[in-house]
């Protein structure tokens, strides 16, 4: 299944990228999606339990995906 | 209640304009302004990032908890993204309640929130040249309360 990933901030520097379309396993959770991010060169720096929105809302790494699920990383936030 | 980020310059008097109603007897008007230093280093602008459909939900959310939570009438919430410079307001934050205690204690929940929770981030530039991702918070999940 297809999952758009988005990047911001510092977390988009370290991809290189502020979107992904990624390929994953049916039945796959967040957390495969960020090993699979996390493999790509300069990305480790992204830490390895990550803050997530799934669909514009906090979620855990434990949260199995959909095909079309927009997953957000979220570095620590500086609003204000 | 009225929550958006924004590319345009904010009118922090136009938010109080949005929250002003005849049973209220008074308005706390918040700004938050780009300042000229940050840790001892000279500041020439912030650009600030949002993302932006879930940052204008979170306020909504935030909003709508901060009014059940103090006996105010409304809140407004004006956040601005894109470059700044040093004395433009990235923040506009309006409570009208029937009295000002529970106007200021709104307000500061919404701020102190917004600043925990929405994905806003920062980008500060230097008078040196250099240029920086502001150290955050890391967000509090409102979701497990």
């Amino acid at each position: 299944m297809r999952v758009r990933s988005l990047f911001f901030a510092s977390y988009r520097d370290l991809v290189g990228a502020e979107e992904l379309e990624l390929d994953l396993a049916e039945g796959a959770t967040v957390r495969q999606l960020v090993d699979q991010v996390r493999s790509r060169p300069g990305a480790d720096a992204i830490p390895e339990t990550p803050v997530v929105a799934v669909n514009r809302e906090y979620a855990s790494v434990e949260t199995p995906l959909r095909e079309g699920d927009e997953v957000a990383f979220i570095p620590p936030v500086a609003g204000g | 209640m009225f929550c958006r980020v924004t590319s345009d310059p904010i009118d922090p008097q136009g938010a109080a304009q949005h929250v002003r109603s005849d049973a209220d007897g008074a308005i706390v008007l918040f700004s938050g302004v780009v300042r000229n230093h940050d840790d001892g280093r000279a500041v020439v602008g912030i650009r600030y990032e949002a993302y932006e459909e879930m940052a204008t939900e979170a306020l909504e959310k935030i909003c709508r908890e901060v009014a059940d939570q103090f006996p105010i009438g409304d809140i407004a919430v004006v956040h601005r993204v894109g470059p700044l410079s040093v004395g433009d307001v990235s923040v506009a934050i309006a409570v009208a309640a029937p009295h000002r205690d529970a106007a200021y204690k709104a307000s500061r929940e919404v701020i102190e929130r917004l600043k925990r929770e929405v994905p806003i981030w920062k980008r500060e530039r230097y008078a040196d040249g250099d240029e920086e991702w502001l150290d955050g918070t890391i967000p509090t999940d409102p979701s497990r309360n």
